[in-house]
């Protein structure tokens, strides 16, 4: 059984059909590529998916569930668990409790009142900035972070909630070379811990991680397949050589 | 700084009575009872992010009941008329929560502002209209609350009663704020939307927030009608909860402290210019309240403490923070 099953999802926000009869499928520890013009639907998508918008037709499954009309909440506490297009970092606190925030979401409000994990997870969150190479930032303000930074930090916040299912929204939208380089090193063990959609535009930058790719166009799903099979893509070359 | 100013605060206060002549002791428990408002007015809109206008409403109701308790059952128990003071004030929050927050999706601020004041307007037209809560006069000449066969009329003693309260709610507060659980406040006040993100069920904190300052105010308002030994009207009122939501905007949203300090500037100024000035006075309170809210929108607590402490730091275990655990073992006022 797939973990993620999309059927059929249509999202009109006035005149305008942002998605239209999308089907999406992701299997447990696979990485997919969410890629196309500008326009055509990739964020909208994402968005369904982590309940941030109500599709307006459609089904989504998640391990089995229906959860088209859950609210966010409850889709990442059931393992779904979103990076926003736009870096959506807590500015005002620091980089420590930013993580922490994330880390300690599921527990029970008794345990956050009494403080009980505050210790337990000091060491979880630790690691994760090491990984993320925030460690000595750790006690600055967010808003004090590179752009980068902060796109990494907002990855580590979305992986700290252990999710089964990891939405990247344009993970190295605004970076340099060098931090777009670094961020393809920090993404590739993730591999071992869950499955990953991720919505890119530079098609070099996913092609070594990503199993499958979907490529949409004007709301619809205009190819799918390995990544060797949509380069060769008559269909995918068009657009983009059309539109890009 | 702020456990310096917590510290400052607690001696001041418990030495006043000392210095202080009877009528003014009686004026400074007053203060002590509105700075148990403000700091539930902290809790929702410095913390939790709910603009509440509607505080009085818990304080006038508990006010109400414990006054009606008293006047046609006698009953004057401290063990009694408190804890149904915070009993009340919690149920009503939580009631008007189930109403305003606790939908699939979470309330806009204008929404839960213009509920909570409609609340408070319709429970001050309710008791001007209805007879056997006194109308626009109110219930006047209350029994003392009692322990026993002992009575706590207005003086030291009810004032020490009032401090040692509003001692043990700071602190209560204090704990929760700086816990793990603020640190998800924090979360919800900076940026609501994010955190749903991450699994919280915004609503359930809010609901919880909401009626634990409701229970605060429902215990100040039982105080406050013992104290005060009459209610009327004005207490489950639109004017009081602006007032309420003054004394914070005025001192600083976000400390606690910061409340506190509003309730005790502005009564304070109120005092004395009501004394010296009684023709123009509530035009210069007025005035003073514009420049600060103009000039100092965080309030008087931004001249002293900086945005960092404010803000504070919750996670960092077995370090010495700015906010988070500093000064926890200091005392509070």
């Amino acid at each position: 059984m797939p973990l993620l099953e999309v059927n059929g999802v249509t999202k009109v926000f006035g005149r305008l059909t942002a998605l239209n009869g999308v089907d999406l499928t992701v299997g447990e520890g696979e990485f997919h590529g969410l890629i196309g013009p500008n326009g055509s639907g990739k964020s909208t998508l994402m968005k369904c998916i982590a309940g941030a918008e109500q599709p307006t037709q459609g089904t989504i499954r998640f391990a089995g569930q229906d959860i088209s009309s859950a609210p966010p909440q409850e889709r990442a506490r059931a393992g779904l668990s979103l990076k926003f297009q736009i870096t959506s970092v807590l500015p005002s606190l620091t980089v420590y409790d930013n993580v922490l925030l994330a880390l300690q979401a599921q527990n029970r409000i008794s345990d956050l009142i009494l403080s009980r994990t505050r210790r337990p997870l000091a060491h979880k969150v630790m690691s994760m900035l090491e990984r993320f190479r925030l460690a000595e930032r750790a006690d600055e303000p967010a808003a004090a972070l590179s752009h980068g930074q902060m796109q990494w930090l907002e990855i580590a916040m979305a992986l700290a909630l252990q999710p089964r299912l990891l939405l990247l929204d344009e993970p190295t939208a605004g970076m340099s070379l060098e931090e777009r380089r670094v961020t393809g090193e920090l993404l590739t063990p993730i591999k071992q811990q869950c499955s990953l959609i991720i919505v890119e535009h530079d098609l070099d930058f996913i092609r070594d991680f990503c199993d499958v790719l979907t490529v949409l166009d004007q709301g619809m799903v205009l190819e799918s397949g390995t990544v060797d099979h949509i380069q060769n893509s008559r269909k995918v070359q068009e657009v983009y050589l059309t539109r890009v | 700084m702020i456990p310096i100013l917590e510290l400052i605060l607690l001696v001041i206060f418990m030495l006043l009575p000392v210095v202080l002549a009877d009528y003014l002791t009686v004026f400074v428990t007053r203060v002590l009872i509105f700075a148990l408002l403000a700091i539930s007015f902290d809790l929702v809109w410095g913390y939790a992010g709910i603009m509440s206008f509607g505080q009085a409403l818990f304080f006038g109701t508990a006010g109400y009941t414990v006054a009606l308790l008293a006047r046609d059952l006698q009953i004057t128990s401290i063990f009694i008329v408190i804890p149904l003071s915070i009993f009340i004030g919690l149920g009503l929050s939580f009631l008007l929560a189930s109403f305003l927050l606790l939908g699939r999706y979470a309330p806009t601020t204008i929404f839960v502002a213009l509920g909570t004041l409609t609340g408070s307007y319709a429970a001050d037209r309710l008791a001007r209209g209805w007879y056997y809560l006194g109308g626009q006069n109110g219930i006047p000449s209350i029994p003392s609350m009692t322990a026993g066969s002992y009575e706590f009329t207005e003086g030291p003693v009810f004032y020490y009663l009032a401090f040692a309260t509003l001692v043990l709610v700071y602190l209560l507060c204090r704990f929760l704020v700086r816990s793990q659980f603020g640190l998800a406040l924090a979360g919800m006040r900076e940026q609501e939307s994010r955190i749903l993100f991450f699994g919280y069920r915004v609503q359930h904190l809010k609901a919880m927030v909401f009626s634990l300052s409701g229970a605060i105010a429902g215990l100040a308002g039982g105080l406050y009608a013992f104290h005060e030994g009459f209610v009327w009207p004005n207490v489950l009122g639109v004017v009081l909860s602006t007032q309420i939501v003054l004394y914070a905007l005025f001192g600083g949203v976000g400390t606690l402290i910061g409340a506190v300090i509003g309730v005790i500037a502005i009564e304070t100024v109120s005092f004395w210019l009501a004394d010296n000035y009684q023709d123009i006075w509530p035009i210069l309170l007025g005035l003073l309240l514009l420049l600060v809210i103009l000039f100092r929108p965080s309030g008087l607590i931004s001249l002293i403490v900086s945005e960092r402490e404010r803000i504070g730091r919750f996670g960092r275990p077995g370090e010495s923070s700015d906010h988070g655990r500093q000064g926890d073992n200091c005392a509070a006022a």
